[in-house]
């Protein structure tokens, strides 16, 4: 069960960050099993000019996003995490001017990991078009502030 | 058309290379750069790209890299897996790129790209990927 207040941190986190809004990421289901995101079909998203199909980077960038929202709705709270890995097969092209969901879930939580399956399809989950794992570090921040990223030393 | 050229078309014609900011580094068949933007941040406290970004610029290279090299001989390549590792956060600042393509064979090439920022020796993310070249199945793909 995701409390009510959680669940609008979690919808925050899906559409306020600079990059997931500019794409038009939109958080379509959440609960203790996992995630589901997607991002609307948009011409200048698209790789090969013509072809009408969302570049892969924009599929990696939702499943990147995807498996980090799994990862909060498995800890059951938001802390900073940081993408270890990421691997993605791309099992066929989407069709044309669909839009993309990824369906995630966190398969195995130790103390600092946390490593996460999922699909991406373009409406039938049954028939995806990529695959993704990835592992997660848990509060990567380190003791980090923000702004430390702007500092003269290489974190 | 020479290599080099081929590259930076296969990057200008892109519109989500147009999206991200990424453009050929003048001359080169296998460099890239992603100008920095607001909208390429995933987290806006510490400041740093997000993965995504980072991921979508490397795959346009090795993309653009793989077209170049194979220009009129092979099919437009597709990815058929791609394997991210990422070293450290990236700032708020122009990312560079290299691809390397590590094998071409007749119908799967095997790339490798390195993404920096201000120091190629301290790169902010590795990729590797297999590219298909030439389907047998046309239909499939």
């Amino acid at each position: 069960m995701i409390s009510a207040e959680f669940r609008a941190v979690l919808h925050q986190l899906v559409t306020t960050p600079p990059h997931p809004a500019a794409l038009g990421f939109r958080l379509d289901h959440v609960d203790t099993d996992g995630a589901v995101l997607a991002v609307p079909w948009r011409e200048d998203l698209v790789g090969d000019a013509g072809s009408g199909v969302l570049s892969g980077g924009v599929v990696s960038s939702l499943l990147d996003h995807a498996c980090g929202m799994a990862v909060w709705t498995a800890l059951k709270t938001f802390q900073p995490i940081a993408t270890l890995d990421m691997r993605i097969d791309y099992m066929r092209a989407a069709v044309p001017q669909r839009e993309i969901f990824a369906r995630t879930h966190v398969f195995r939580l130790t103390r600092s990991i946390a490593f996460v399956r999922g699909l991406a399809d373009d409406g039938d989950p049954a028939d995806p078009v990529a695959a993704v794992q990835a592992a997660f570090m848990l509060n990567s921040d380190g003791g980090r502030r923000a702004g430390a990223n702007l500092a003269g030393t290489r974190p | 058309m020479t290599t080099a050229q081929a590259f930076a078309d296969a990057l200008a014609v892109s519109p989500y290379a147009g999206f991200l900011g990424v453009e050929a580094v003048s001359g080169s068949s296998d460099r890239a750069m992603m100008r920095f933007s607001p909208p390429l941040v995933g987290n806006p406290l510490l400041p740093a790209l997000h993965g995504g970004s980072v991921a979508g610029f490397m795959e346009l290279t090795a993309t653009a890299a793989l077209t170049a090299a194979t220009q009129g001989t092979q099919g437009r390549p597709k990815p058929v897996d791609v394997s991210v590792a990422y070293l450290r956060s990236a700032r708020p600042a122009d990312t560079h790129a290299r691809a390397q393509i590590r094998k071409v064979g007749r119908r799967i090439a095997y790339v490798h790209v390195l993404a920096w920022q201000e120091d190629e020796a301290a790169p902010v993310a590795e990729m590797t990927a297999h590219f298909l070249l030439a389907d047998l199945d046309s239909t499939n793909n």
